[in-house]
């Protein structure tokens, strides 16, 4: 099968603008500025199954059907802040495969009504920014960016803008606040966005991913990219594969692909004769799978969609799918993920704020040996004063490494717990 | 908020064009606040006080506004540190892949702790959260006023060569080293 | 009218109008849900997360439409998994708010016991202990004991100045952000900010020099715990110690409720100290906010009581007799002159007293003037506000024209309050000379050059949406402030009587009406007895030969001109609160009593009569001045009220039509307020104190056709005179923090205050060589004096702004010279 979003790996230069337009590029773009109503775009988007590759997995088309048709102007705010621990597939799409991403971006408009769109990409990607701002440059000179498009009445303009280095902004709202200039912490919703957006007006925002997807929809049809995947999750998803495997990088494969083709067959296992001990499939914000003889083929078998990768105890997410092997111990891993979401919380709200500088407190004490049984407890229980109070889903997240680890991987904390005894487990458990 | 509006803007001065640019991209002000902040940094690596209230004028906001968005992001800084910042990730995947090793051994041969400058000034050693380049661990980035470049799959060695390479550029001069 | 909603908190059913959020609906249920982040004056962020509580929405049938039914009938409820914020959602029609469940209660104990996580715990020495949010809601739904290590707590620094009147201690901050949306979204000036974030958020300011905003002390009202806290208060005193008195600020004419608090303090001798003001809610005045100067100048002067009169203070208070042979000694030169005497009255009177001087006057014959700058005080008393009106309820549809005045300067709660009707929709027309802070609100500024007041009032109608905003008869109401900003009595009156004209046909409508922004708490109560204005062109040479008793006014420190006419009057008999240029100079000095020492009415330029309270007893040897004019009016055979200024009024209210149907009782009668504050409330508002002591009422409006005693109905001045051909005039403007009788002592504030100044244009400047912050000489009415020149690129070209108060002879615009430069001699200085 090609590619659908790495088509560089089939077309080497696809980034350069002419070789794109050899291989069908902006013919998408073209169809639905000529040929289709605004409608007809959803319509089709939403027929075509696509779901929000940034995390949430959210149907793309019923997201845009909810911006207001009496309040203008629309934006189109294309999400390239990939900052979840070990995410990296939005990145090497628009380093590779640019043009397609922006006909995506541009497709994406053309369905809301929106004359603008802007690329937020993290400050990290500053020189993605400024070779978007070329690719950008070279559709305007070629006509498909700017005014009248293709002869019609419709104009465009994609405009980049650069975040500083946070997490945060990677949540829609505060992905808003920031484009607006200000400190990026999520707002009150509702309203959402697809009402009060950017600058206050109806705004949709959608992955990187999510948008490279659209030019290969509008291109095919909807039914084709209905039948790829599973019934409930349709198309292609790229998984970010990184930690203790042979082969890490992204590989794009359908929803549904197995774990075990994922880690075995295209990952190549795990390095140094290592055992796979577990997984976080959502990068940081994951629950972690537990991996031992028991479950490994319960987990190496199931399908990673966005349904069925619940049924392990974790989530799809962004598809950062994360390896651990058998050297490593929990307490060790939730030392780095409380470390970063304390590092990256915002400060709005208590629970976030607070919870996870208390929680690093009490995981520092433990993963240096100094913790006792109540530490755990107490832990687990600050980990749930946390969990769903707080205004975005950040403060969730960071709760979930925490919790998961704790009720699943028991032996790693009792035996640096001096006290904590094999009663631990259930107390934890309950 | 002052009612003057005539002050200078050294900002607005020394890049006329780019400046300009900032302000055509958005259609409200503020949102010029970033980019133009970038520019501040530019030259010292970092954003001076009164680099703060220069923006803060041109976008008639007060100096506190602009500052706490200094404030909140991490690639803008408020004081001065080395003429380089090489941030290696260390977070869970990297770490995964031996960057705790990597930071550490770095630490070692620079003489330094992270958090701290090398003695000629030159290379300020952090440890930062995911760069979205996991697979590539080890890895840094390299942020020089504002620039950032990536160095992906590194080794302790060509670290220390790259170091060597901007040591002898010297204070003055900018490294053109492409990433690798 | 907005729709109402029915709903259910905790069992009790409400009905409140649509929008209403579920916090304020459970507020008005009577049921408190804790909040820190919340203010009722602000738009919710969310962000604390204390209110969580437990929400249910009837389900519909998908297909239906129709309400889905328990088996009994009754609605079937939806639950959120999650707790929900009460302060971000709003009501909906048969929602289901339960805020004591154990799983509402657990969600509220576990974020307040995240909040003291990081919290100091320092009540024992905290300012705020006793009325902390923070301190109540812990004793109420707090953890017993921490689970938090001690010594994991961050350390942060305790006493950062933010500015010289506003104290952070970063330890206790819990980053609610109140402070910095207040700044932002009700004061308009955004000087403080978070910095940093996560953990270490932090308050900060960057701005120059530091928090300087002229409502800064409204923060540590809101601050729901004592992170924030005022210079003079810090460490002062214990709230549980203090009692409080009522009263009203009277620095301006907005007439501010307030409340002092009081105690006895070893070090003051066991005598009664004022140690702080705050607010006293008044939503139809000041809402819950204090200016600044209100907050922090309110009462110093009570402090000086050692000093006061140094001269005579010790013989006064030994013996009362004394004080007695001053009144005599005034009442002989009164009676002797009949109507060769001038009584000089100021705006800082209570009604009560002017009352009393105003039949003094009456008996002896002589002419009683009301010492003001400002003129038109016969259109506010026939045109003014009247019963009913209330600034707050302006908005979409309605207009506000401000003309010759910077709000922001003189009358600083008219400046927010005309600003958030501009935020809420109300049209605002700004015509003002000068760019003001005013002027970032306003939907048209119109600016005009120094003296061309009249004119522009006059084109307004003709321009097409302005005019249209303006016109009578449209539904909306208006409302016109009118100043005088480089205007004097004669130019002040003149644009009363313009913009009365705009007014015309809407008199006697609630919330339409002219309003003067006068310089003293009474003024327009003066104008409400009908005295009569000092003509400042006039007053110097009016004053020879004549015997002049003065009250609560101060000519010879405003003007030197004047203090050489007092040199040759007949007998200068002056009655005031403090030593002033003009004691110095009297013959007989009768010390009163100060407005926190006694009680009053004042008359606010709203035309809403508000009473004050004693705070502290009268300072020895002084007493309220209506009952020295009284004592006096005795000895001249005039039968007075003397004993009580209750029984001043009564007598006022019946022979003035205006006052007609007011006493102390109606006048303290009080009402529901929206939102709570104070007592057990203080969560919820701040430590702003509820009203309980009046809210005041309105005076009726005039009939009469307006004595045109001040308008000559020409254009001002300006351009008729000399002026012409003046390089550079000079217009009196006025400055918040300005060198006036009852601000000197607040030493908080002189740092603000500053020396004498004026304000110029760079342009001007430079051509006489002057330089910004240098000294020069400036000749005004004759007069050298030595002052600051400040930079201004704000003004026109033409003008030299120069502050009242300052001691600069200036009462209206008038030639000015200026020598750079130059400092005067020490000889001629003397
Ligand atoms: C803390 C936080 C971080 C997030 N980071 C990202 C991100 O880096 N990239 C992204 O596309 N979505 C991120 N999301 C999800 C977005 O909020 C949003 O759901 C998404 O951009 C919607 O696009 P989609 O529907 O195409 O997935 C994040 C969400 C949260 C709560
Ligand atoms: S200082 Fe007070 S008002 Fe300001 S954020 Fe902190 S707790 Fe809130
Ligand atoms: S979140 Fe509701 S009061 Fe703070």
């Amino acid at each position: 099968m090609s590619y659908i979003l790495l088509r560089h790996r089939d077309i080497p230069n696809i980034k350069d603008i002419e070789v794109y337009a050899k291989h069908g590029g902006f013919e998408s773009l073209k169809k639905v500025v000529t040929s289709m109503q605004s409608q007809q775009v959803v319509d089709e988007v939403k027929a075509s199954g696509l779901r929000g590759r940034g995390g949430a997995g959210f149907p793309t088309g019923v997201k845009w059907s909810f911006l207001p048709n009496n309040i203008w102007p629309h934006y189109v705010v294309c999400n390239a802040d990939e900052s979840e621990p070990g995410t990296f597939k939005d990145r090497e799409i628009m380093e590779n495969n640019p043009f397609q991403f922006l006909e995506g971006v541009a497709i994406a408009c053309y369905g809301v009504g929106a004359a603008e769109g802007y690329v937020y990409l993290r400050g990290e990607f500053k020189q993605l920014q400024v070779f978007l701002d070329e690719c950008i440059l070279q559709m305007h000179a070629a006509g498909l960016l700017g005014d009248n498009l293709f002869g019609s009445s419709y104009s465009l303009k994609i405009k980049t803008h650069l975040g500083a280095g946070a997490y945060i902004c990677g949540e829609e709202t505060a992905l808003l606040e920031s484009i607006e200039g200000k400190r990026g912490q999520p707002r009150v919703r509702p309203p959402f966005p697809a009402v009060v957006g950017l600058y206050g007006k109806p705004t949709v925002i959608n992955n990187v991913e999510t948008l490279t997807n659209l030019p290969q929809i509008i291109e095919k049809g909807a039914g084709w990219y209905k039948g790829l995947g599973t019934d409930k999750s349709a198309g292609v998803k790229i998984f970010s594969l990184s930690g203790n495997i042979n082969n890490p990088g992204n590989y794009e494969l359908p929803l549904g692909t197995t774990f075990r083709e994922l880690i075995f067959n295209y990952g190549g296992g795990i390095p140094n004769g290592h055992k796979l001990r577990a997984i976080m499939p959502a990068g940081a914000s994951s629950s972690i799978i537990r991996i031992d003889d028991s479950t490994f083929d319960k987990v190496m078998d199931t399908k990673m969609d966005y349904e069925n990768v619940q049924s392990v105890g974790s989530l799809l997410g962004s598809a950062s799918v994360i390896i651990i092997d058998d050297t490593h111990s929990m307490d060790w891993v939730i030392d780095k993920t409380v470390h970063f979401f304390k590092h990256e919380s915002c400060g709005k709200c208590t629970p976030c704020r607070d919870g996870n500088y208390w929680m690093l407190h009490i995981v520092e004490r433990i993963h240096a040996g100094h913790g006792t049984n109540a530490d755990l407890l107490l832990l687990k229980n600050v980990a749930n004063q946390v969990n769903g109070k707080c205004l975005c889903a950040l403060g969730d997240f960071s709760t979930m490494a925490v919790t998961s680890a704790l009720e699943r991987f028991p032996e790693d904390f009792a035996a640096i717990c001096p006290d904590a005894s094999a009663g631990v487990h259930s107390t934890l458990k309950a | 908020m002052s009612l003057a509006k005539n002050i200078p803007n050294p900002l607005r001065e020394k890049y006329p064009e780019e400046v300009q640019a900032i302000f055509d991209k958005y259609p409200v002000k503020r949102s010029a606040v970033m980019p133009l902040l970038y520019l501040a940094q530019r030259e010292g690596g970092y954003i001076t006080k009164e680099g703060m209230a220069d923006i803060a004028s041109m976008l008639d906001l007060d100096v506190t506004q602009v500052a706490s968005i200094v404030g909140f992001y991490t690639l803008y800084h408020d004081e001065k540190a080395g003429k380089y910042r090489m941030q290696v990730c260390n977070d869970l995947p990297c770490a995964l892949r031996g960057a705790d090793q990597f930071l550490e051994s770095l630490c070692q041969n620079l003489g330094i702790q992270v958090g701290e400058t090398t003695p000629d000034g030159l290379v300020t050693l952090e440890a930062v959260t995911c760069l979205a380049a996991c697979d590539k661990a080890p890895m840094f980035q390299l942020q020089e006023g504002d620039k950032l470049t990536y160095y992906e799959n590194m080794s302790v060695d060509r670290t220390l060569e790259l170091v060597t390479a901007l040591k002898a550029i010297g204070p003055q001069g900018t490294y053109g080293g492409e990433a690798k | 009218m907005p729709k109402s909603v029915n709903l259910i908190v905790d069992n009790v059913r409400v009905t409140v109008p649509e929008g209403t959020l579920v916090v304020d609906a459970a507020k008005r249920a009577g049921i408190d849900i804790p909040v820190f982040c919340y203010h009722p004056k602000m738009e919710p962020v969310g962000m604390c997360r204390q209110c969580l509580v437990e929400i249910g929405r009837p389900m519909f049938d998908r297909a239906t439409g129709q309400p889905v039914l328990e088996a009994d009938g009754s609605p079937k409820m939806q639950f959120m998994p999650k707790l929900e914020t009460a302060c971000t959602n709003p009501v909906s029609e048969g929602m289901v708010v339960l805020t004591a469940t154990d799983k509402a209660k657990a969600g509220q104990k576990e974020i307040l016991e995240l909040l003291l996580t990081n919290h100091p715990l320092d009540c024992p020495i905290c300012d705020k202990g006793g009325e902390c949010p923070l301190q109540n809601l812990t004793m109420g739904h707090g953890p017993d004991a921490s689970r938090f290590l001690f010594d994991e707590k961050q350390r942060q620094p305790k006493h950062v100045a933010l500015g010289d009147l506003i104290f952070l201690d970063r330890e206790r901050c819990i980053q609610c952000a109140r402070c910095i949306r207040f700044q932002d979204k009700i004061a308009g000036e955004p000087v403080l900010g978070f910095y940093s974030r996560g953990r270490a958020t932090d308050i900060v300011t960057f701005s120059e020099p530091g928090f300087d905003s002229i409502f800064s002390g409204n923060t540590t009202d809101i601050c729901p715990v004592g992170a924030l806290t005022t210079a003079d208060f810090r460490f002062g005193a214990r709230p549980w110690e203090l009692k409080n008195a009522a009263s009203v600020c009277t620095h301006c004419p907005v007439g501010c409720n307030l409340t002092f608090n009081v105690r006895r303090e070893v070090k003051s001798g066991g005598g009664y100290v004022i140690k702080r003001a705050l607010p006293r809610q008044n939503e139809q005045v000041n809402e819950i906010w204090l200016c600044d100067k209100g907050r922090f100048a309110s009462y110093h002067y009570t402090e000086l009581m050692g000093t006061f009169h140094a001269e005579d203070a010790s013989r006064l208070s030994a013996d009362a007799s004394e004080f007695d042979a001053r009144i005599s000694r005034a009442a002989e030169k009164l009676s002797a002159a009949k109507s060769e005497a001038l009584i000089l009255a100021g705006g800082r009177l209570a009604n009560e007293d002017l009352f009393n001087l105003k039949q003094l006057a009456g008996s002896l014959g002589a002419k009683i003037r009301f010492y003001t700058p400002m003129g038109g005080g016969e259109y506010t008393t026939r045109l003014g506000l009247s019963a009913g009106s209330n600034l707050g309820a302006l908005g979409k549809g309605d207009t506000i024209l401000v003309v010759a005045s910077d709000l922001y300067n003189e009358a600083p709660l008219w400046f927010l309050r005309v600003k958030a009707a501009a935020q809420r929709g109300a049209t605002l027309i700004l015509a003002t000379a000068r760019a003001t802070k005013l002027d970032e609100f306003a939907t048209f500024v119109v600016r005009y050059p120094y003296g061309d007041e009249v004119e522009t009032i006059k084109g307004l109608v003709g321009r097409e949406k302005i005019g249209a905003a303006l016109a009578a008869g449209s539904a909306g109401n208006l409302v016109v402030f009118y100043g005088s900003d480089g205007l004097g009595l004669q130019g002040s009156a003149d644009l009363a009587a313009e913009c009365a004209s705009l007014l015309d046909g809407r008199a006697s409508k609630a919330n339409n009406g002219l309003v003067g922004v006068w310089s003293t708490p009474n003024a327009q109560g003066a104008w409400e007895l009908g005295l009569s204005p000092a003509d400042d062109g006039n007053l110097a040479s009016e004053l020879k030969g004549k015997t002049v008793y003065i009250v609560a006014a101060d000519p010879a420190g405003d003007d030197p001109r004047l203090a050489e006419a007092l040199q040759s009057a007949k007998s200068v008999i002056v009655q005031d609160i403090l030593t002033t240029e003009t004691t110095r100079l009297a013959e007989i000095v009768l010390p009163a009593a100060a407005y926190t020492e006694r009680e009053g009415t004042y008359t606010s330029g709203e035309r809403r009569v508000q009473r004050f309270y004693p705070a502290v007893p009268a300072r020895p040897g002084t007493r309220p001045d209506f009952s020295i004019t009284a004592a006096i009016a005795k000895k001249c055979g005039l039968e007075l009220e003397a004993r009580s200024a209750l029984l001043v009024m009564n007598k006022l209210a019946a022979s003035e039509t205006a006052f007609a149907g007011l006493s102390y009782d109606r006048l303290s009668q009080v009402g529901d307020q929206w939102p709570e504050v104070g007592q057990g409330n203080l969560y919820y508002g701040g430590t702003s104190y509820q009203n309980t002591q009046g809210l005041g009422a309105h005076l009726s409006l005039a009939t009469a056709a307006p004595v045109s005693s001040t308008a000559s109905g020409k254009r001002p001045a300006l351009k008729e005179t000399e002026l012409r051909f003046a390089k550079l005039i000079a217009v009196p403007v006025t400055k918040l923090y300005d060198q006036g009788t009852t601000m000197t002592p607040a030493a908080l504030l002189n740092s603000h205050v500053g020396d004498a100044s004026v304000s110029i244009h760079p342009a001007a400047a430079q051509k006489i060589g002057l330089s910004n912050g240098g000294q020069a000489v400036i000749k005004l009415n004759g007069v050298e004096s030595e002052v600051k020149i400040r930079f201004d690129e704000s003004i026109p070209a033409s003008v030299v702004l120069v502050y009242r108060s300052f001691g600069l002879p200036i009462s209206g615009p008038c030639a000015v010279e200026i020598l750079a430069n130059q400092t005067i001699s020490a000889d001629s200085k003397a």
